[in-house]
């Protein structure tokens, strides 16, 4: 269902050019759990953003669900994201002025759906992620961990097909990482795919996929 | 994404900062206020002058002798060089006109009021009973000038209110004898409190008949004659058959001029509606401020909200989503802006119509929707530039760890 082919993505730092992604070759299949690992600047996180269309590669094809998307532009790209993809970020990125209810609600606001529907799906989603009692609190008034489950709970309101978790477990202590990956995995035993950038060998080994990346190319890809 | 949605969220950041929120109110609500309360004591000027004029009369037709081209300019200013007077005759001649329900001559001159050993200087004014429907004039007590023939006069006269206290202090005028220069009459009425108006204080003149007048000042010329026409209608009738009988009896020469109220009415309004817009555009310069100050906020407050905008835009916001946000933001600021300052706008009016009770300040109708709508205007139009701004935000950049 993603097929990326011969990517590239070169930023241009001052006079030098950086490479960031070389062409890489990768296709994932619905429902995978997939971990990207690999050392600092080794280009994952920029492979993560171009899956989620957040960044455009320089060239390359990238095929999602069979549609070519490598050539949309900014609003289709958008447009793209909210139906397809669930993000989680290290520092979560709640609105802080908003409840964790109105934080979930905010894909499907956007995306204009009905109030009634979207009662009836953040009624669903709170009580998924064990949230209920905490609809109405603001992100300060939230532990990281549940934070981070708000998170994850925003990312699967529109029901995408592929969930990209950025380093989720990296502002979290290691009890709370192990928790937030169980709802993770909940989310893929669901159906939906997972990849999952992380610098942890030992959160990034509970993957039954593992790539690992050196220098913006995949130089492993494990599995089992 | 859904309007009432966009609001929604609009609302939620306008609660979120205060302190922007506050800082953009209190600049467009003393921008809108400046213009509304501008714009009220310009038209409470027009009010005002427009009301001294209507209580000239109504359907007013003024004659005054020498010819000028000013069409509306006030009885009183001009000074015309009179080839030749403008007389009792002329002035009855004038019943001809089927357009004409009643005139009156009038003499203005300054004279020396006595009884007794009390004595001021007044003005004086020689003219027919007629008078006092066409300037409206109210009498405390008594009657007005009798009617009959303006050539031939009984010695009677009619006083203001405060030259009948001064002059007779406490006791009553009316029926009283009082001597203007050389000459007496009896005080047979007197005139209720008016103020001004056509230029004089109707509290503190003496009324005497026409020929009295003439005597008095030795003259046969006429300083006005005070023409009402039949109905608003008839006016201009009335100002065509006036210069046609006058030019007739003056072998054809155009020796007088004709100033109708309307004329003379609309040229002040011109003249203070012009000048109310004016110091409106002034203070809507304020409003101009405050809009440089939205934009300036909103630039910020893009900068401060990156994170924000860039999650939003992963999470499927399009540049029209985001760019509608700000501008729902900077009208929602404008309109509160906007009634804030109608509020205090209205609250100053009142204010400085209690320190001039006289003075009838009301914001023109224009000014109360001119003032929110081109705060509303001036707001979208600078939150433009920091709505495209935020609408062009990559979003891995705007997300980055800081």
């Amino acid at each position: 269902m993603i097929r990326l082919s011969g990517i590239e993505r070169v930023f241009r730092v001052g006079e030098e050019e950086v490479h960031a992604l070389r062409g890489i070759e990768l296709e994932i299949a619905r429902g995978e759990y997939l971990s990207l690992m690999g050392p600092s600047g080794s280009g994952k996180s920029t492979l993560l953003n171009v899956i989620g269309l957040l960044d455009r590669p320089n060239a390359g094809r990238y095929e999602l669900d069979g549609r070519d998307v490598t050539g949309l532009d900014d609003d289709e790209l958008s447009r793209a994201r909210r139906e397809k993809m669930g993000f989680v970020f290290q520092f979560f990125h709640l609105v802080a002025r908003l409840t964790a209810a109105q934080n979930i609600e905010l894909p499907m606001v956007l995306a204009g759906i009905e109030p009634g529907e979207r009662k009836q799906r953040l009624a669903r989603l709170l009580s998924a992620y064990g949230l209920e009692a905490r609809a109405h609190h603001r992100p300060d008034q939230l532990s990281g961990g549940q934070c981070q489950r708000v998170a994850i709970a925003r990312a699967m309101s529109m029901g995408p097909s592929v969930i990209l978790a950025d380093e989720p477990t990296g502002n979290l202590d290691r009890h709370t990482g192990q928790e937030v990956m169980a709802v993770l995995e909940r989310v893929h035993h669901g159906g939906g795919s997972l990849v999952l950038v992380t610098h942890d060998p030992e959160i990034g080994a509970r993957a039954q996929r593992r790539l690992r990346m050196v220098d913006g190319a995949i130089v492993g890809d494990e599995r089992g | 994404m859904r309007l009432a949605d966009t609001l929604g969220f609009a609302w939620q950041v306008v609660r979120g900062y205060r302190a922007r929120t506050l800082l953009i109110l209190l600049a467009m609500g003393i921008g809108v206020a400046a213009v509304v309360a501008v714009s009220s004591i310009g038209e409470g000027a027009r009010l005002y002058v427009v009301n001294q004029f209507g209580s000239l009369g109504t359907h007013l037709v003024v004659v005054l002798p020498g010819r000028s081209e000013t069409a509306g300019a006030m009885p009183g200013v001009l000074i015309g060089k009179t080839p030749r007077d403008l007389t009792i005759e002329d002035a009855l001649a004038l019943k001809r006109s089927p357009a004409i329900r009643r005139l009156a001559p009038l003499i203005v001159g300054a004279g020396d009021v006595r009884v007794g050993a009390r004595n001021r200087e007044t003005p004086v004014l020689g003219s027919t009973s007629e008078l006092m429907d066409i300037r409206h004039m109210a009498m405390a007590q008594g009657q007005f000038l009798p009617p009959g023939d303006p050539r031939h006069s009984q010695p009677v006269c009619v006083v203001g209110a405060k030259v009948a206290t001064e002059l007779f202090a406490g006791r009553s005028a009316l029926g009283e004898w009082l001597r203007v220069g050389d000459r007496r009459f009896r005080v047979v009425g007197i005139l209720a409190t008016q103020g001004e108006s056509l230029g004089f204080n109707t509290d503190e003149i003496v009324i005497v008949p026409l020929a009295a007048a003439q005597a008095l000042f030795n003259t046969e010329a006429l300083f006005r004659i005070l023409v009402e026409a039949k109905s608003r209608e008839q006016i201009a009738i009335a100002q065509s058959d006036i210069e046609e009988i006058l030019r007739e009896r003056h072998e054809g020469k155009r020796e007088v001029t004709v100033i109708t109220q309307d004329a003379v009415l609309a040229t002040f309004d011109r003249i203070l509606r012009a000048l109310t817009l004016a110091v409106g555009g002034l203070a809507a310069i304020s409003l101009a401020v405050a809009g440089i100050l939205i934009m300036n906020v909103m630039l910020i407050s893009v900068t401060q909200r990156r994170h924000e905008i860039g999650l939003l835009k992963a999470l499927g916001a399009t540049g029209a989503n985001i760019r509608l946000m700000f501008f729902t933001e900077a009208v929602l600021l404008a309109l509160g802006g906007a009634l804030l300052g109608l509020a205090v706008g209205k609250l100053g009016q009142l204010f400085i119509g209690q320190l001039f009770p006289s003075i009838p300040f009301t914001a023109p109708w224009w000014a109360v929707i001119a003032a929110p709508l081109t705060a509303i205007g001036t707001a979208v139009l600078f939150s433009v530039a920091p709505a495209r701004r935020a609408a062009r935000l990559d979003p891995v950049r705007a997300l980055s760890k800081r």
